[in-house]
């Protein structure tokens, strides 16, 4: 198992925002994570990148005990995140943006002399990344000035720059219009199986079509977890979740 | 390109400066030049960590009184030798930035202000305190630093001297902020969240930056007191920080050329209306002139004025 999660709560006051949460993720699998406003979503991916600290639980990635482990340690070891919210470097090309991931990941940047972005070892695979997720025609252009669909496809750029071994999605076609949702969806698919990917999504199109599993959180607690068709089917779901808006 | 053409012209004026000013009789501008080049040195140590760190510290003037210090302390008991004094006054300034870095850049924004503020306050009043050094006095440089081959009594050898330290920094910088090193610094500043999330520490880039600007600002320091002659705990007052992060800002953050820019443009026109005779009020009241001066030009240079060589930049 890639990441296994047992136990896992966190409370703010009397609200218990995570429940006793537990998930499975083996590698290569596409997990989404649903659920409906206030169901602790955002908490959850706190905890699990590391910018929140659970009260109780454990979280194992790669066999390795990682409950304490701080955001940077966990990415380097090959835990990716994109954020709800764009988040790049605006004052970088899109070029540099993934040069910059590129760099993270190999690890020390104690190197003062040599100019990174001369440097063969950034360059090569960061314009590869640019091309794979279709933004090559824009890697000189400065990130402030791209699209809000552009600068999705740039996350997740940076994101495959750190050759994770998980991704965690938080919410990758938030505002997007139903054109670049399609094609970020058609993106992720591409992207599917090359590394285990934590979806967390409203727009219940992608998720059904980029999920091998689904877990439901409401109230911070784990209702139900199986395949797209049983999440379909089950009854406690639909009426917890589903029934509200489908 | 517009940076290259900047540079060739400066360097060139700076060099063709002392010749000059003497075929013209006006030594006087030599001197003057060197003070201002000492000044842009410190102000080009602030700019790696203010302009491309984003740590807005207010205390970059310990580092001139640490270096100075250091070089006074030697001379006081006769040991003249330049390569050593130098080399303990940007050592010992890179340990006082180690100390101050390390308990500092675990805060940010005002706290971080405050605190870098702080520690030079306390350096400033250990250096009143000190009466075997001359406390608030100050004290006498009873020689100036030797170096085989080198007078710096001579004034222009000493312009000299300075300016190529003026240059080796510059380009120091120039290379640092290029560097992986300084990918991982300005991306900090940058995003600091999107920094962490793909597996950069800020603070261990944070704090090597903080120590190499101290270093280099404990030779600006060196350099001052044996441009001066003269050691006073003012060094490391407040306002000389203000004035320091002034000529970063004046000139233009995370520019190669804005601390340079600003450090000639704040001390010239501080040494051109503190002349001013006629009339005379000017001359005497200068600094009443000077601040609106200094609002109007940081409200109409929002990037500096290095802006103005680099207008068609996109950002």
């Amino acid at each position: 198992m890639l990441l296994e999660v047992r136990q896992l709560s966190k409370s703010f006051g009397a609200l218990r925002a995570t429940d006793r949460v537990d998930l499975d993720v083996e590698d290569g699998e596409t997990l989404a994570i649903i659920g409906p406003n206030g169901a602790g979503k955002t908490t959850l991916i706190g905890q699990l990148a590391g910018n929140l600290r659970p009260d109780a639980g454990a979280i194992r990635f790669a066999g390795e005990n990682i409950t304490r482990l701080p955001a940077p340690r966990r990415a380097r070891k090959g835990f990716a995140r994109s954020f709800q919210i764009t988040s790049v470097f605006p004052e970088f090309t899109a070029l540099e943006n993934v040069a910059l991931a590129i760099q993270a990941h190999q690890g020390s940047s104690f190197r003062f002399w040599r100019p990174a972005m001369r440097d063969p070892a950034l360059m090569d695979p960061a314009r590869d990344f640019l091309r794979q997720v279709g933004l090559e025609s824009r890697a000189h252009a400065f990130a402030a000035n791209l699209s809000h669909g552009e600068h999705r496809q740039l996350e997740v750029a940076m994101a495959l720059a750190g050759r994770p071994r998980l991704l965690l999605l938080d919410e990758p076609m938030a505002g997007m219009g139903i054109d670049e949702s399609l094609r970020m969806i058609e993106l992720l698919r591409t992207l599917k199986r090359r590394q285990a990917m934590i979806l967390v999504e409203h727009d219940m199109d992608a998720v059904f079509r980029l999920a091998d599993r689904i877990a439901v959180l409401v109230y911070g607690r784990v209702i139900a977890t199986g395949s797209p068709e049983e999440i379909r089917t089950n009854a406690e779901v639909k009426k917890a979740y589903l029934g509200e808006d489908a | 390109m517009r940076n290259a053409v900047f540079w060739a012209i400066a360097i060139a004026a700076l060099a063709a400066l002392p010749p000059v000013a003497q075929a013209l009789g006006q030594g006087f501008y030599i001197d003057l030049v060197r003070r201002i080049m000492i000044f842009a040195i410190a102000a080009v140590s602030l700019n790696l960590i203010l302009g491309y760190g984003g740590m807005v510290s207010f205390g970059h003037a310990a580092y001139l009184g640490v270096g100075g210090y250091a070089v006074a302390i030697f001379a006081f008991y006769g040991v003249n030798s330049g390569p050593l004094q130098w080399a303990v006054a940007i050592g010992a300034s890179a340990l006082v930035a180690l100390a101050i870095g390390a308990v500092s850049i675990r805060t940010s924004g005002l706290y971080f202000i405050m605190i870098t503020l702080a520690f030079t306050q306390m350096l400033y009043y250990l250096g009143i305190s000190i009466e075997e050094y001359g406390g608030d006095d100050g004290i006498r440089l009873k020689s100036r630093s030797q170096f085989p081959l080198l007078d710096l009594n001579d004034g222009v050898q000493f312009y000299y001297v300075i300016l190529v330290l003026l240059l080796g920094c510059v380009y120091l910088v120039h290379r640092i902020v290029n560097s992986r090193f300084g990918m991982a610094l300005r991306a900090a500043k940058s995003n600091e969240a999107r920094a962490l999330a793909i597996g950069f520490s800020p603070y261990r880039y944070r704090l090597t930056a903080f120590v190499i600007a101290g270093a280099m600002g404990g030779l600006s320091g060196a350099l001052l007191v044996n441009h001066t002659n003269f050691l006073t705990p003012d060094y490391m007052h407040w306002t000389r920080s203000g004035e320091i992060m002034f000529m970063v800002i004046l000139g233009g953050m995370g520019t190669s050329v804005g601390p340079v820019l600003g450090s000639f443009a704040l001390l010239l026109l501080e040494d051109i209306l503190a002349n001013w005779r006629d009339p005379r009020w000017i001359g005497e009241h200068w600094q009443v002139i000077l601040g609106p001066l200094l609002v109007l030009a940081v409200i109409f240079f929002r990037r500096g004025l290095a802006g103005l060589f680099q207008k068609n930049d996109a950002s």
